[in-house]
């Protein structure tokens, strides 16, 4: 691409992003740290042919984008992690009424009304359902404002795609830092895919189109489940995505997302530089998790440390992943607070089979990571 | 031959799941008759809800979709929102629109959103089995009220019409009724009047019909029909509570009756 670059807060490239990728709706209610998305979408989705609406709660905006996807439209809602957790019914329901959406969570600490710094404390609410029943929604998190310009745009692509809602982490970091981005190019209306299913009136040219997650019959609800099984399963094969960083000699992976990921690439140069083989390995989608990248990292590296803004959640993916072949150790700061590089070097110097003790002794989980 | 009376070719002809009694099927047969008349099939999308209204799509033909419990009026809202020359209309129960979905009702009602609401009132849960809604009168026996719904123990009911039509948003409030060939004429006649304001583009409406739930108030049809007569319309007066479209001064027709205001 080589768009010219402006400087951008995070959240506003986000909603500049969005609108370009052709949303047309946005319902949302206030919570920091996501304000500047609903401002800016306010000042600007009405200009581009769109609606905009500051619902009455997260409950009702979330139920707002389920009618303008049932209607075809590329929609969108926003919020922060107690707000999410409010939209989960909702998410549910468009899960399982196949319907095209694309949430953003800019999550802030929690438990409860928690606090508003950065945090990835939502990472298991994300990628292990949020809300009820059998379903997944594919999960993307980005390290920059222009990663995450880039999949705003992704996100509304793959969407109408799978016909199932996007879920794009990101946290005050990202929100709130201004950074030079390079914004694509608006999406044309034929490059969007038609949706002969969208309920908008038959015209009188069709029989009726009903949207609805309701089957009461268990045999039809276990056939449409299994139909939305095929429909992961093709997620699983065709989205996996992560970007490693100085990976291809290194015997410690570490392993981050998010804004964890840019102080852990700090850290490994600053481990590199007292002669640490440190390496990272970066999940973009956090659903479906890249294990292909993972098991093909642990045939190579000796041990992998987990950094996270949270208590340890993606940790149990990595040891997953890698069916625990090698030592995964842990990291985390949580509650909004935020490590430095030097605090993760100290971590890196622990966890590093080269450097003295063996591996997995020094892991916050002793003995081993399946244990 | 002359055609006098005949099935709209919006109402299916698939039978419903209401119970004997159940004035439900009566109110969406005059609602597929006011989108025949209107001649709006082919641009209409129905919002069915939780409870028992929600297989409403396999009763009515045209587009549909299932909302969860009580957010009907916010996915309305958002299919108006980007479509708006289609109609859009909300069936709603009592308990889906009063008790869970009371935010949602009260705020597109507010924003004055250009879709109607079928508010079907009949007092009480009844897929679930007959527990307390917040339309229960005073008295009444229901699941989780056993022994008659007590002030002091459940509050008091709300009478939706009225509250609504305190906003300044709606364009047309009506309550009806049809328990009787009188009461269902002007029930027809709101249900059309609801769906013309807003294909005339006028604004947010709702009719409110009182129901009967015979199989959840432990009565006949027959008897549910009466105590609709004299339980719930002394409480609920009939009437029209906003319209924006009427003529200055008191309509002797178009006020609420059947009881004293509150």
């Amino acid at each position: 691409m080589n768009a010219e670059k402006v400087l951008m807060k995070g959240n506003e490239a986000i909603a500049e992003a969005a609108l370009r990728a052709g949303c047309r709706f946005y319902a949302g209610y206030p919570i920091t740290p996501q304000n500047e998305i609903p401002e800016y979408m306010s000042a600007n989705i009405f200009d581009a042919g769109g609606q905009f609406i500051q619902a009455e709660s997260e409950v009702a905006a979330i139920n707002m984008v389920f009618g303008a996807a049932a209607a075809g439209a590329r929609a969108m809602t926003t919020s922060s992690s107690p707000g999410i957790s409010l939209k989960q019914e909702g998410i549910s329901y468009l899960a399982g009424a196949e319907l095209p959406a694309v949430i953003i969570n800019m999550v802030r600490g929690g438990p409860g009304l928690g606090g508003i710094q950065p945090a990835q404390s939502d990472y298991f609410q994300a990628t292990k359902g949020g809300g009820h029943g059998d379903y997944h929604l594919l999960v993307f998190a980005g390290e920059s404002v222009q990663e995450m310009v880039d999949l705003v745009g992704l996100a509304f692509q793959k969407a109408d795609e799978y016909r199932s809602p996007v879920l794009l982490l990101g946290d005050a970091v990202l929100g709130q830092i201004m950074e030079p981005v390079a914004l694509p190019e608006p999406v044309r209306e034929e490059e969007m895919p038609p949706k002969p299913w969208a309920t908008v009136g038959t015209g009188g040219k069709r029989s009726k189109n009903v949207i609805t997650s309701l089957r009461l019959h268990p045999e039809l609800l276990e056939e449409h489940n299994l139909k939305l099984m095929e429909k992961w399963r093709r997620m699983q094969a065709n989205e996996q995505r992560s970007v490693s960083y100085r990976l291809e000699d290194a015997s410690l992976a570490l392993v981050a997302y998010g804004s964890a990921a840019r102080i852990c690439r700090r850290a490994v140069d600053l481990a590199r530089q007292e002669g640490i083989q440190a390496g990272l390995l970066r999940p973009v989608s956090l659903w479906p998790f890249p294990e292909r990248a993972f098991r093909e990292t642990a045939d190579r590296v000796d041990a992998f440390l987990v950094v996270e803004l949270s208590l340890g959640q993606m940790v149990e993916d990595v040891r997953l992943a890698t069916n625990c072949v090698k030592p995964v150790s842990f990291f985390g700061r949580t509650g909004g607070v935020v490590p430095t590089p030097a605090e993760v070097l100290d971590e890196i110097r622990k966890a590093d089979p080269g450097t003295g003790a063996a591996p997995g002794v020094q892991s916050t989980r002793p003995g081993g990571c399946c244990r | 031959m002359t055609v006098v009376f005949q099935r709209p070719v919006t109402l299916s002809e698939k039978g419903t799941h209401y119970c004997p009694g159940c004035t439900y099927g009566i109110i969406h047969r005059m609602i597929a008759q006011a989108i025949d008349e209107l001649g709006v099939a082919g641009r209409t999308v129905g919002v069915a809800s939780v409870g028992c209204t929600v297989l409403a799509y396999d009763y009515l033909e045209c587009d549909f979709l299932q909302a969860s419990h009580g957010r009907a009026p916010a996915v309305a809202t958002g299919i108006k929102r980007v479509r708006p020359d289609a109609i859009v209309f909300t069936l709603q129960g009592d308990g889906d629109l009063a008790a869970i979905g009371m935010a949602e009702i009260v705020h597109a009602a507010a924003r004055g959103e250009n879709f109607t609401v079928f508010f079907l009132n009949n007092t009480i849960y009844g897929m679930t089995g007959g527990q307390m809604a917040p339309t229960t009168l005073v008295g009444q026996k229901s699941t989780t009220t056993p022994g008659g719904r007590q002030a002091a123990r459940a509050g008091r009911p709300i009478r939706v019409s009225e509250m609504l039509a305190t906003l300044d948003g709606p364009a047309y409030i009506e309550r009806v009724a049809v328990d009787r060939p009188a009461n269902a004429l002007k029930a027809m006649k709101a249900i059309r009047k609801a769906l013309k304001l807003q294909v005339d583009g006028v604004g947010f409406s709702l009719v409110e019909c009182l129901s009967a739930c015979p199989t959840n108030w432990g009565l006949t049809p027959g008897e549910a029909l009466q105590r609709v007569g004299r339980e719930l319309i002394p409480y609920y007066p009939l009437g029209v509570y906003k319209d924006v479209t009427a003529k200055a001064g008191p309509d002797e027709d178009q006020t609420p009756n059947g009881g004293d205001r509150p």
